[in-house]
């Protein structure tokens, strides 16, 4: 067997005779990680299997968070989808647990995720159209109308108003008689992110971090199948952040929330076990591989040494993931097709356990119900069809990949320690640096694609003249439906008991000014049936509205 | 000087192309006013009058083009700065843009479009006017 030093010698000299002669020009991750021409051992000198690797379902849990991984189950497929209002939703609900799902994915309208009733005017052309619009407990009541809470878990992608969400969703649970314990789900609940990209928060980042605390702190004992946060770094990603950044920024995040439950006392293993990342995987394919690996083990170890957790579990990035969005096309949307696929399989080797694929026509509109299927299919295709699913971290071992996976590690250790020392995460995103940050580039990368650094293929390379001004068909969202919610929610306030709505708002408004958690006051609002644009606005007179710091 | 308002209508908090392309437009020598996202028309005409700019970019992504566009020129109207030249960036259907230009809109810059062809577009309009 060949000793290192003589792998080293010999490589030494294939350099000299034969790269020498075969000269390349150098070239770099889309992170800017420069790659050799080939691995080798001798590029894996620091390595350490048992250290670095170990086994799946153990620590440091590189190779995958559970032993056997998808020669047990396969991931979820969670394909993310609004539709307009709730009767829809729930017609649309029951048919998919027919088919046999049994996870449901919400997705809400943007006044709903941003504190607005659908019958205010600043916000009429947005009522129902990117998901479903929720203004009371009444529209939950729809939403699940003969769904029994207690036989599925739901999905909300809902952060400022996810405490309404929730108290919604627990009081129909109530009414149907599941008891709590029951009750199961995941709120996405990550605040920090939507400042630096996705947007719809309502509050300044400080009293919505006690918001999000609250949420977790409320429902450890009382709701213990509920996922109450998900570690977002998908939309800073999208944002233009480049793979380190998202990594970084995600784990600085999750650390920033941990240290906030940490201080009101609970232990990091009653709560940790619970929550999930989200990530994304993009073209780069080894990178993005990478870059799981090397997070799952970051975490792994920032959770045992920083965090002090005991139980393997609170160690464990639980990853939910997504296909990347920002490098689907407008022209020739079908090659999105297999823009997706492959994002799929890489999701697959990064070993994530549920998964949400771009569809075609994502990159202008809201997916047709046939695009929508297709995502579906190609998850289903990649799981049931291709073999890379009946081995654990199959790319694992790979010179290339376990040098590659070093090196993200450290670079995005590197960049976690910077935030650390410029004053944290919350500090970073108050004085705008992130933002500005991952606006850099987002440029850089706009630029390289419009130089034709970045080949897009049908867009700055092959492309295909009389494809140019191929029309893009936009869904069309039915007007009468803004209509049809704006009536109700003027029917329920109608008809609710009015006084009792002044009562539990006022009580909402002094716990608010207090520290006290404010779940139970939000339940009590909630089934009161005031509306989130009114829970949100008592919330606002205490809080205050966050103002973007507007840097460029 | 060219002074160019980014406006960026609606609830929509897509905002990487209008940050993207108002960095663009600095780097040509532009000075650049960015409204920050969930902007009413209202705000952004209120802004475009304080800062007395020379051209008002909107950024939109989700669809509502037609609807935004059409209440801008209204009220630019009623508040009698309809000389200022408008423009449409984002998610535009071909079929669309003679639409927008219809309603006073001088040009639109689809998805696609590059900084370049921006660049060029907005100092021929903002020299013309």
């Amino acid at each position: 067997m060949s000793s290192s030093d003589e792998i080293k010698k010999e490589r030494g000299r294939w350099e000299k005779a034969m790269l020498a002669k075969n000269p390349v020009a150098p070239t770099k991750t889309t992170s800017g990680m420069e790659l050799d021409v080939v691995y080798t051992p001798s590029e894996l000198e620091d390595f350490d299997y048992l250290r670095d690797l170990g086994f799946p379902g153990e620590f440091p849990f590189t190779r995958g968070v559970y032993p056997t991984m998808y020669r047990g189950n396969l991931w979820s497929m969670r394909q993310y989808a609004g539709f307009a209002d709730a009767e829809e939703s729930n017609r649309r609900f029951k048919y998919l647990l027919e088919q046999g799902q049994t996870g449901l994915s919400v997705a809400f309208d943007l006044p709903t995720q941003m504190g607005f009733d659908s019958d205010n005017p600043m916000v009429r052309a947005d009522v129902g159209r990117v998901g479903v619009a929720v203004d009371t407990l009444r529209d939950m009541e729809i939403l699940f109308d003969g769904i029994p809470l207690d036989k599925i878990t739901t999905s909300f992608t809902i952060n400022a108003t996810a405490a309404i969400i929730l108290a919604m969703y627990l009081a129909v649970a109530e009414k149907q008689g599941v008891p709590m314990d029951k009750v199961g789900g995941t709120l996405q609940n990550e605040i920090l992110k939507e400042y630096i990209a996705r947007g719809t928060f309502i509050f300044p980042p400080r009293p919505s971090l006690r918001l999000v605390v609250d949420i977790i702190d409320f429902c450890k004992d009382r709701i213990p199948r509920m996922n109450t946060i998900n570690f977002s770094g998908y939309h800073v990603r999208e944002a233009g952040s480049n793979a380190i950044q998202e990594a970084a920024y995600c784990l600085s995040s999750a650390s920033t929330y941990v240290e906030e439950v940490l201080k009101r006392g609970i232990d990091i293993d009653d709560f940790a076990p619970r929550i999930a990342f989200h990530l994304i995987v993009g073209l780069d394919f080894f990178e993005e591989i990478a870059k799981i690996r090397a997070a799952r083990r970051l975490w792994a170890r920032i959770a045992k040494e920083r965090f002090k957790a005991k139980n393997p579990r609170s160690m464990m990035l639980r990853l939910f993931c997504g296909s990347s969005a920002r490098e689907a096309t407008v022209r020739e949307p079908l090659n999105n097709i297999i823009r997706a696929t492959i994002d799929m399989m890489g999701i697959v080797f990064a070993g994530a356990q549920s998964a949400s694929i771009l569809s075609y026509d994502e990159a202008y509109t809201i997916p047709t119900e046939e695009s929508a299927l297709i995502s579906l299919r190609t998850q289903q295709i990649i799981g049931y069809e291709i073999g890379i699913t009946k081995v654990v971290d199959p790319l694992g071992g790979s010179y290339y990949l376990e040098n590659l996976t070093n090196r993200m590690e450290k670079e995005i250790k590197a960049l976690i320690d910077e935030i650390d020392a410029a004053g944290g995460m919350l500090r970073c995103i108050e004085t705008g640096k992130i933002q500005m940050d991952v606006l850099k580039n987002a440029y850089e990368i706009e630029k390289k694609k419009q130089s034709g650094e970045t080949v897009i293929v049908g867009v700055n390379k092959f492309v295909d003249e009389q494809k140019q001004d191929e029309e893009i068909v936009l869904t069309k969202i039915d007007p009468g439906l803004a209509e049809k919610q704006i009536e109700r929610v003027r029917r329920v306030k109608a008809e609710r008991d009015n006084q009792k709505v002044e009562k539990v708002l006022k009580v909402l408004k002094e716990k608010a000014m207090d520290t006290e958690n404010l779940i139970p006051s939000i339940q009590e609002a909630v089934k009161a049936y005031a509306t989130v644009g009114e829970i949100c606005d008592t919330l606002r007179e205490i809080f205050g509205e966050h103002q973007e710091s507007v840097v460029l | 000087m060219i002074r160019v308002l980014m406006g960026k209508p609606g609830l929509d908090g897509h905002d990487k192309g209008a940050k993207t392309v108002a960095m663009a437009l600095k780097d040509a020598g532009m000075e650049v006013i960015y409204t920050g996202r969930r902007q009413s028309v209202d705000q952004i005409i209120s802004t475009a009058i304080q800062e007395g700019v020379d051209i008002i970019g909107l950024s939109i992504l989700s669809g509502v083009h037609l609807e935004i566009a059409k209440e801008l020129m209204a009220k630019m109207k009623g508040k009698g700065i309809e000389g200022i030249p408008v423009v449409v960036g984002g998610v535009i259907p071909q079929k669309d843009i003679p639409l927008l230009k219809s309603i006073g809109v001088k040009e639109v810059f689809p998805v696609g479009s590059t900084f370049e062809e921006i660049v060029k577009g907005i100092r021929r309009i903002v020299n013309k006017e």
